[in-house]
């Protein structure tokens, strides 16, 4: 099992175009990946699936926890670390 | 025909004339049939999706054409929703629970939608439309029933429709819908919102029968300001409208060109209008509408949402960045304002019977003297080289109020041993929105640099009435004779010891209310950003001596129905 600790510093968060991006990227992979939103309270969820990661409200700055059990979970979780630190592949 | 008028909710301002369109996709409704086993009612699912995505590819596409690739992203969203495996999950489910599979898309959809719905953020409680959208859309193809959307509107014409989801209003040409009518829907639902956001004239809630009322091509007058909807208006009805609308237009230009200028009585009494912020944007938003300053800047959103609470250091950044958009104006800062209507996670809340009457704002300040001292450390800090004011909630006596005044000197000694830069001659006032506090402004003006008149609480509380229950809400009259009264005598026994009095209730942006509180000698008045060039050019054309006879004459009329209708007049006659 591979964990990460990454703060979303996208202005709208995860929510919009830069949640469709997490969702799709994690979507590639085989293994199973959750995603839980550090600065709120609640439980992991499935980070392949979009209604579910909107639901965890994570807003500018808010920290997450990636955590990927399977066969490419390094992989998994090493592309989705890159997307929300590069911004999700916007400039801004 | 004979020209009929109807009343719904006005949603969105501007005029419309035109004919109408009917939309009316066909009605969904589930199915009375025996279950198949659960892999049977399964089998048709997977189809039914593969075909939704189809048609949202083919609307995203056309969109994507006409409008541009940002329009149609709404689209992508939603084929994503389609793919989602919790989605597939919760039908699966349902199914197993015994639900055909007509159900059971609209079981999981709904489903799911409430739990967006739940958020507080308003961005992502949005996306709960878009899941039923989703789950409608699966629900048409399982029933074998045609897409229709107002993609084939021909010429400008007046939408006519039950309502309007995400995937509809997508579809819509701007150029060519002059506006829009629903059957169903309020001032928060999604056409609603999209109509303001358009700048779209629009009414709502205009009843069941609309749509077998207004066949398509009926000539139609929409007033958006009034929620008046004119069916086979006569051309004298049309006219006269063509003449509001630019008369409106030429208004609304007007007022717009001097909402930066202050705000003087026609006798050249100077009032100060300020705006009701919670953040940095909507502080930009306030000097774009010509605030002269903050009424009211509120700090809840610091605490809301978090799994503890905001450090100093947090708060200090996001006041200084406010009070940067602010500048030299003059800016109020409500300390903590929450209670156990919305309990923060990190607060331990008693299981209470009735919130509001609870324990909250001052009281939890009080109470929690770490939290309220970290955040009166914050705006202390923040505040050098602003003019920043504190206010505090919920006040209803003078012990309440000396109290948090020791714990404002108690930080500032801390602040100066620590040789941390804080700002020393803050003035500190309250907010009247308790009975309490009105009946008690001579005592409180002890240890009060100034009051604030919170009219949304303070009606509530004197009229006994939760403005947020449907059964009850009518009661809600912030025109009462006993508010009135109330507010006149803050203002009198205030000013008789010589502190100002403003007011950051969303009175104070009403157009019924501003003569009358002008009248009471009110000196500053606060509201939504978008209501000061209104405001402002309401206060310009009224003379003290005026505004003084309409207050005199409205507190001597024994009812809010009575003041209402005496406003309603007074406004018309100006």
């Amino acid at each position: 099992m591979v964990e990460a600790k990454i703060i979303v510093k996208h202005k709208v968060g995860l929510h919009a175009r830069p949640a469709a991006a997490f969702v799709q990227t994690a979507s590639k992979f085989t293994s199973q990946i959750t995603v839980k939103n550090l600065t709120r309270v609640g439980d992991p969820v499935n980070a392949k699936s979009i209604l579910s990661v909107l639901t965890l409200g994570v807003l500018q700055n808010h920290e997450i926890q990636l955590n990927a059990e399977g066969p490419d979970e390094q992989k998994a979780v090493e592309s989705l670390r890159e997307l929300v630190l590069n911004n999700f592949g916007e400039s801004e | 025909m004979e020209e009929i008028s109807l009343q719904g909710i006005a949603a969105s301002n501007g005029i419309a004339i035109g004919p109408a369109y009917c939309f009316v996709p066909a009605k969904l409704s589930i199915p009375v049939r025996t279950r198949e086993s659960a892999e049977q009612e399964m089998t048709r699912f997977g189809p039914a999706l593969g075909r939704a995505k189809r048609e949202l590819q083919e609307l995203h596409d056309s969109l994507a054409q006409r409008t541009g690739e940002k329009e149609a992203a709404i689209f992508e969203a939603h084929q994503m929703m389609l793919e989602d495996p919790t989605l597939a999950e919760k039908v699966r489910e349902a199914v197993d629970a015994g639900q055909i599979i007509e159900q059971a898309v609209v079981t999981a959809t709904n489903g799911l939608a409430a739990m967006l719905e739940a958020m507080a953020d308003p961005l992502f409680a949005a996306r709960a439309a878009d899941v039923k959208d989703v789950g409608a859309r699966v629900l048409r193809i399982l029933l074998g029933l045609p897409d229709l959307t107002l993609g084939n509107l021909k010429e400008p014409s007046i939408v006519i429709a039950h309502d309007l989801t995400p995937s509809d209003t997508a579809s819509l040409d701007p150029d060519l819908t002059l506006g829009f009518c629903t059957e169903a829907g309020g001032l928060t639902s999604h056409s609603a919102i999209l109509a303001r956001t358009l700048g779209i004239p629009a009414i709502v809630a205009l009843g069941e029968d609309l749509i077998r009322r207004v066949p398509t091509g009926t000539q139609l007058v929409l007033d958006g300001e009034t929620g008046k909807l004119f069916v086979s208006a006569s051309d004298q009805t049309v006219r006269q409208y063509q003449r509001t609308r630019d008369e409106r237009e030429i208004h609304r230009m007007q007022i717009r060109a001097h909402a930066s200028e202050p705000a003087h009585t026609s006798n050249g009494r100077r009032v100060e209008v300020g705006a009701n912020i919670g953040d940095a944007a909507s502080a930009r938003d306030a000097l774009a509408n010509g605030a002269e300053g903050v009424g009211l800047l509120r700090t809840e959103f610091l605490y809301l949402d978090q799994v503890q609470p905001p450090s100093e250091e947090s708060q200090l950044g996001i006041y200084e960045e406010i009070f940067k958009v602010i500048g030299q104006r003059p800016l109020i800062v409500r300390t903590l304002d929450i209670g156990g209507d919305k309990p923060p996670s990190y607060l331990p809340f008693p299981q209470e019977m009735n919130p509001f009457l609870g324990w909250r704002a001052i009281r939890i300040s009080l109470d929690r003297t770490d939290l309220f001292k970290t955040q009166l450390r914050a705006i202390l800090r923040a505040a050098v080289g602003y003019q920043v004011r504190i206010m505090f909630p919920m006040v209803s006596d003078l012990d309440e109020l000396r109290r948090a005044r020791h714990l404002v000197d108690e930080v500032k000694v801390e602040l100066s041993h620590e040789k941390l830069a804080f700002a020393d001659n803050v003035p500190v006032g309250i907010m009247v929105e308790t009975p309490a506090a009105a009946v008690l402004v001579d005592v409180l003006s002890e240890a009060a640099d100034f009051f604030s008149l919170g009219t949304n609480d303070l009606t509530q509380y004197t009229l006994a009435v939760d403005r947020g229950n449907a059964t009850v809400s009518a009661l809600y009259q912030p025109l009462h004779p006993s508010v009135l009264r109330l507010i006149q005598q803050t203002i009198q026994l205030a000013h008789a010891r010589g502190k100002w009095v403003g007011m950051c209730g969303e009175l104070a942006g009403m157009a019924k209310a501003i003569p009358i509180l002008l009248g009471l000698g009110l000196d500053e008045f606060s509201m939504n950003p978008r209501a000061i060039p209104e405001a402002k050019h309401l206060i310009r054309q009224l003379d003290d001596g005026q505004a003084r006879k309409i207050a005199d004459y409205a507190l001597g009329l024994k009812t809010a129905t009575e003041i209402d209708t005496y406003m309603q007049e007074t406004l018309k006659n100006l």
